[in-house]
């Protein structure tokens, strides 16, 4: 035991002396986190809270294309502005650049008279069916002119789905009161009043809208509970920077030949190894997760919320840094050199990430990347992290994710043995 | 038992080629190295000298034949014989970052020491070898010799019966080559088997009693200094040298 920890100290001396590899470990990780979560809670806002700017041309002056219009900015999802009504597409264009508006629509001229003569001929048809006297209007059902929307590209597709959505709803709905109004008047032959009118057209069927978690707690996904765990894990994983590179120059510089001639057994310089680096990557998990939890809300940033079974967290995050300090030390064991244990390390957990889902939500991705991400370490730890902190899971809820980890480890370790064995280092 | 054998080092017989180098093998080599002997291995470039120090040292494994250390066979090398023999090696052993202090208390514990022993063997050794004003200074700020003083102190933290130095004063000024030589000596006296290995051999005239020569895997000539140069009819060591291995580069 006097030994173990006469080597953790050795070890830690050490790490506290490489600044650069300390860097690397904390400062590096805790700028992406701030960064990666301001810029993707920005994206968050504009998608969920802040309304897409939209500009309007209407060259129609009927009281149709106001309602639409009036239909639109109640929906909640735009910021409506107009613009003059004679202005050409080019003309559209730069205003829509102007104003950083995503949205421009031209209401043709007629837009008015064609919903009126539409509503009327649905009326019409209406009236004869129950067997009363209608008039028709001798066009066609579907002859309004269309509607023109222009879109910023850099809108994503799902976005435009949505604005096309709720535009088509808005047309309905005017649609849909110009022929009830038809009707009514056809029959009574007076205006529909307003109350019945809102009455018939605005008593929709309320959505409850409900986040499902594991723990009952109603907890909105934020940028901070989605950022903050994969970015704690890809510092752990980074810690091959400084742990690599320590292997490396411990294999190639004298000390391990004299190592070798002592009556000690590397494995406890193994061991101290993982035990020092353990701690480390704790010590990432607790800063970063302070940071979220404390710093963030100075930085108009949502607070992480922490999981209600911390126990399942600490173990979570142990297993995970045994899986990354376990990978550094095997680098560090096959490598040559400590650049090709820095180089290799690196480019590897940056595939990895990606790959495991945590640059690039795993569910957005297709085919041989999905399997990929199913067979990546990094994404086993990050399923056991969003359950923990997005679907209020249990240690019982991540115990399939932690078993692999644990296996994928012991097969690490595994193979450094192997390594080392090879290359007559114990 | 073992302890109770004669030799610190018996070679019987011994055979080595490593696997992807076949230029450096030994064949059929014997060597026996006394007790409390001050025993020098010497031999041109690529002779085979480190190579046959790692084999001393168990850092490689015989293919054939047999080494033993005090008794022990070095094939089936344990924590027992570890204790026995200090190593030295050429290249600076130890970590950079850590200060003489710091590196003594980590090879001392690894070396089977306990933490009052270190501390007594720490004060001693930096006292002795000159290192107490800079105790406490990172490595990787001294100079070559200071360096080299800490390698050996090391080496010694364990008081090893046999001690092994392998180019022990390469690259150091006269005053640390001297302070390095007369430590040895002293620890000699003190019943401290040394087997040494230098390309300075009027350094070597100074240290060693008994030497080897080895060229090509094969040792060439050994024995007492004065009866070998008088044998071979030289001065000195150098100029046996020169005789027996020939005045050609070596690779």
């Amino acid at each position: 035991m006097f030994k173990l920890w006469a080597t953790i100290k050795k070890d830690v001396k050490i790490l506290l002396r490489d600044k650069v590899g300390i860097s690397l470990m904390f400062v590096m990780p805790i700028i992406l986190v701030i960064v990666v979560t301001s810029i993707q809670n920005s994206t968050f806002q504009l998608v969920n809270k802040n309304k897409l700017s939209i500009l309007i041309c209407n060259r129609d002056t009927g009281k149709s294309s106001a309602e639409l219009i009036a239909a639109l900015g109640k929906i909640g999802m735009f910021k409506v502005s107009q613009t003059p009504k004679n202005l050409s597409e080019k003309q559209i264009n730069d205003a829509m650049h102007n104003n950083d508006a995503m949205l421009g629509i031209v209401i043709p001229g007629n837009f008015s008279a064609k919903v009126s003569a539409k509503s009327k001929n649905a009326a019409g048809k209406a009236l004869t069916s129950f067997g009363l006297q209608g008039d028709t209007v001798k066009s066609k059902a579907n002859d309004i002119d269309p509607l023109t929307l222009y879109y910023n590209p850099v809108l994503q597709e799902s976005l435009q789905l949505s604005v096309k959505g709720a535009l088509q709803s808005a047309l309905q709905m005017i649609e849909s009161r110009q022929t009830l109004r038809t009707l009514y008047y056809s029959i009574n032959e007076k205006e529909l009043p307003q109350q019945l009118e809102n009455e018939m057209l605005n008593n929709k069927t309320v959505i409850n809208e409900v986040p499902v978690s594991k723990d009952g707690l109603r907890r909105t996904p934020n940028a901070t509970q989605h950022n903050v765990p994969a970015w704690t894990i890809f510092a752990m994983f980074f810690v091959i920077m400084s742990l690599g590179g320590s292997v490396v120059r411990e294999k190639v510089s004298g000390s391990f030949i004299r190592l070798k001639t002592l009556p000690t057994n590397y494995m406890v310089g193994l061991l101290s190894k993982q035990i020092t680096y353990m701690g480390v990557t704790m010590l990432q998990a607790f800063v970063i997760f302070s940071i979220g939890i404390w710093l963030f809300p100075f930085m108009n940033l949502p607070a992480l919320n922490l999981p209600s079974d911390l126990t399942a967290l600490v173990v979570t995050t142990l297993i995970c840094g045994w899986c990354a300090v376990s990978y550094s030390i095997c680098i560090g064991v096959f490598a040559e050199t400590q650049e090709q244990a820095n180089g290799f390390g690196a480019v590897s957990i940056v595939i990895l990430a990606a790959v495991g889902g945590l640059m690039v939500p795993s569910f957005a991705m297709q085919g041989i990347f999905k399997t990929a991400a199913n067979l990546s370490p990094m994404h086993w730890c990050l399923e056991a992290y969003y359950s923990l902190f997005l679907q209020g899971g249990k240690l019982k809820d991540v115990l399939s994710n932690l078993t692999l980890l644990v296996i994928i480890t012991v097969v690490i370790q595994f193979v450094t043995y192997l390594g080392l064995r090879r290359k007559n280092l114990i | 038992m073992a302890l109770n054998d004669p030799f610190a080092i018996d070679i019987t017989d011994m055979e080595f080629q490593y696997p992807d180098n076949p230029d450096v093998s030994f064949s059929h080599l014997n060597l026996k190295i006394k007790k409390g002997e001050r025993f020098g291995l010497f031999g041109p470039n690529g002779a085979g000298k480190t190579t046959l120090m790692n084999l001393m040292t168990g850092l490689l494994q015989v293919d054939k034949g047999s080494i033993t250390l005090l008794g022990y066979d070095m094939s089936k090398r344990n924590k027992t014989v570890n204790k026995l023999f200090g190593f030295v090696p050429q290249d600076f052993s130890f970590y950079h970052e850590l200060s003489p202090a710091e590196n003594l208390a980590f090879f001392g514990a690894w070396s089977g020491l306990n933490k009052q022993e270190i501390c007594k063997r720490t004060d001693e050794l930096l006292n002795i070898l000159g290192l107490e004003d800079v105790r406490d200074k990172q490595v990787q700020k001294f100079s070559g010799g200071m360096k080299r003083r800490v390698n050996l102190a090391i080496g010694v933290i364990h008081k090893p019966k046999v001690l092994f130095l392998d180019e022990p004063t390469v690259g150091v000024d006269i005053q640390t080559r001297h302070a390095i030589i007369n430590y040895l000596r002293a620890l000699n006296d003190e019943g401290t088997t040394l087997i040494y290995t230098s390309h300075q051999l009027s350094e070597a005239e100074e240290l060693c009693e008994q030497v080897a020569m080895i060229d090509d895997g094969k040792i060439i000539t050994e024995g007492n200094i004065h009866t070998l140069l008088k044998e071979h009819q030289h001065e000195s060591l150098e100029d046996l040298f020169i005789n027996l291995t020939g005045k050609e580069y070596r690779n």
